[in-house]
């Protein structure tokens, strides 16, 4: 049990390249918290660096108190999930499971007592002496797992664990590591560019971009308050509508803000209907697409007044209430509802 | 998935294949049959007159003292090549597959040695060694180090296998790199973060991995040192000195060729064939199932 904590964070490569711009965060003990970002924002590099596999260019990564720069990635006393597994694959489900305790000269018994207990957990007793390549991608995935909760480490680290399994596999598998990790109580590091399973996984949301934190908080505070335009577009499916606050029309709100202030609105929240609400928002839109996926729609159109032609707006509506296709709706927003950013992408005060 | 062709006609697939079997009609199985057929006959020391003498001449050899330290020789001459180019050129491997700055370049000097015919091979380290004029035999001597390979038959054996072990290094070495790059980073990682130091890494995580390419490759030194080092005897020693580096296919050419006695030297080549054959067997055997993981 430990927490994890990084203090002013870098790292450059020997070519320049500044992969981590400082990074700080504190991830307290037995929390699950998530990196989220689009490739290459560097939030593997962080977690390999958090694991030891990255040097640290400056900075200090914290686990359980202590500062761990220079210390080997056996020394940490972590344990870490690959993308890929990285199972062993000339050894048995067992040996895999084993191979981490046998290096640190565990007790045959209590080695034993270990990867059954684990297996038990994980429900692949029945795999045990059968080999990585025999194994379908959801096993091969408890096997990593196995690997890891073995070792009763301080941190687990999950570096896109799920990535490579089908979409309905990959939910089940969510589920799971949400559970485990409840029940075992272990700090946790994972990271995914899937927001909606950084939604779902998190007690702590860190959204990355170029190297850098754009927002850390709860999923839902994430959610309901972007820190900044990026954040906004990033967390949601379908993502927040952004435009330039100038293309929201003469308004009372809107004239009072700076140059080059951006407007947002989540899909959810704009309504199909004339009237808007006294300071709020209303669009006319034409109505280019629709997807059906059950109990909703999300309608893709253009608006058409004056000020705004020619941006895209999508809208999330009940299914009953779906508008066809080419036909003129308008849509409105509440001034509650509205997120404001500077110029710089930057949340202004509410 | 359909993966065979089908063709419409008998002829042509016939004809797509007729090259191939032609050249190996011509240049394997004919030979081989008549070194087959030459094995049974004896022939007097003037060509005149030829007879047939069923295995005799395979009885000589078995009885034959000479062909006895042949083999032997051979084997040690194998298992010294072998195991000397292969443990060398792992290391070299692990080496270059480490992200150094110049990597690059030095994998291409490693392979550069394969470039080398074998009898350029022998006439370069001839050279080097030779007693009155090598730059390292006169290095040798000043160690105080008594260097004479043309006199001394366990330096001369030493000085084959050491050109014949650096002429295949590159050989392996290639293979190796080739098995290590496949070898997934994050394996070894995984491996790093289960608290196997690099030593216990190697041995419990990279060479079970390796084992495919080590097989493929103990095979493929055994059949090279077998046969490829002709052109380095024949420029480096010529089988001496008194028959200490003569393995089984110098000793093939001396007698057939040199000798003269074509009936024991078919009768030589007929049992080397068949000791490719077997290896051959045996990679094709073992290398698909028992060494993959």
């Amino acid at each position: 049990m430990a927490d994890v904590t990084l203090r002013d964070v870098r790292k450059t490569y020997a070519g320049g390249v500044e992969a981590i711009k400082g990074v700080s965060l504190k991830v307290a003990d037995g929390a699950f918290c998530v990196l989220v970002g689009p490739s290459g924002c560097g939030k593997s590099t962080l977690l390999r660096m958090i694991a030891g596999l990255e040097t640290v260019t400056s900075g200090e990564v914290d686990i359980g108190g202590r500062v761990v720069n220079a210390v080997e990635p056996a020394a940490r006393d972590i344990a870490m999930v690959f993308q890929n597994y990285a199972l062993y694959p000339h050894m048995s489900v067992y040996n895999n499971m084993a191979y981490g305790l046998r290096n640190r000269g565990l007790a045959r018994a209590e080695i034993e007592a270990r990867v059954h207990e684990a297996a038990q957990i994980l429900e692949i007793e029945a795999l045990l002496a059968r080999k990585p390549k025999q194994l379908s991608g959801g096993q091969r995935q408890r096997v990593a797992m196995g690997r890891a909760i073995v070792r009763h480490p301080k941190v687990f680290l999950f570096d896109e664990p799920l990535s490579n399994l089908d979409a309905k596999l990959r939910i089940a598998m969510r589920v799971e590591i949400r559970k485990l990790q409840r029940r075992l109580k272990t700090t946790a590091v994972y990271v995914t560019h899937d927001q909606l399973e950084a939604m779902t996984l998190a007690d702590l949301l860190v959204v990355m971009n170029g190297g850098e934190v754009e927002q850390i908080g709860a999923p839902l505070e994430v959610y309901q308050k972007p820190a900044t335009t990026f954040v906004a577009a990033f967390i949601g499916a379908p993502p927040m509508n952004l435009m330039p606050a100038a293309h929201a029309g003469p308004n009372g709100w809107a004239d009072s803000l700076p140059p080059g202030a951006v407007v947002g609105v989540r899909p959810e929240d704009l309504m199909l209907g004339q009237d808007a609400p006294a300071g709020g928002l209303r669009l006319p839109l034409t109505v280019e697409a629709v997807e059906h996926i059950g109990a909703e729609s999300f309608v893709y159109g253009k608006v058409s007044s004056k000020a705004a032609a020619g941006d895209d707006v999508i809208v999330r509506v009940a299914a009953d209430a779906t508008p066809a296709l080419g036909t003129s709706v308008a849509v409105t927003a509440s001034r509650d509802k509205l997120h404001l950013f500077g110029a710089d992408g930057r949340r202004l005060a509410d | 998935m359909q993966k065979q062709a089908v063709f419409q006609s008998r002829l042509l697939p016939l004809l797509l294949i007729a090259p191939q079997v032609a050249i190996v009609l011509v240049f394997f199985y004919w030979p081989a049959a008549q070194a087959v057929w030459q094995s049974f006959l004896l022939q007097d020391a003037f060509g005149l007159s030829t007879t047939f003498i069923w295995f005799e001449n395979y009885q000589d050899l078995l009885r034959d003292p000479d062909y006895f330290n042949s083999v032997v020789r051979t084997f040690v001459f194998s298992a010294a090549i072998a195991v000397c180019s292969l443990s060398l050129a792992l290391l070299f491997a692990v080496m270059a597959d480490k992200p150094l700055r110049g990597a690059t370049a030095y994998r291409t000097l490693m392979i550069w040695p394969y470039a080398v015919a074998p009898p350029v091979v022998g006439v370069l380290w001839v050279f080097m060694l030779n007693p009155s004029l090598g730059v390292l035999a006169q290095g040798l001597r000043n160690l105080g180090f008594d260097w004479n390979p043309l006199l001394d038959g366990n330096q001369a054996a030493a000085l084959v296998i050491l050109a014949s072990v650096w002429k295949q290094i590159s050989y392996n070495f290639l293979f190796f790199l080739a098995g290590l790059q496949a070898i997934p980073s994050s394996v070894i990682e995984a491996a790093a973060i289960d608290g196997a130091r690099p030593v216990r890494r190697f041995w419990t995580i990279v060479f079970p991995l390796l084992s495919p390419t080590i097989f493929f490759l103990i095979v493929i030194n055994v059949v090279y040192a077998f046969f490829d080092t002709f052109g380095i005897i024949d420029t480096m020693t010529r089988g001496g000195p008194a028959k200490a580096t003569e393995t089984l296919v110098y000793k093939v050419y001396l007698d057939g060729l040199l000798g003269g006695n074509l009936g024991g030297s078919a009768a030589q080549s007929v049992i080397l064939m068949a000791i490719v054959i077997a290896l051959t067997a045996i990679q094709f055997r073992f290398v698909e199932r028992k060494v993959t993981y």
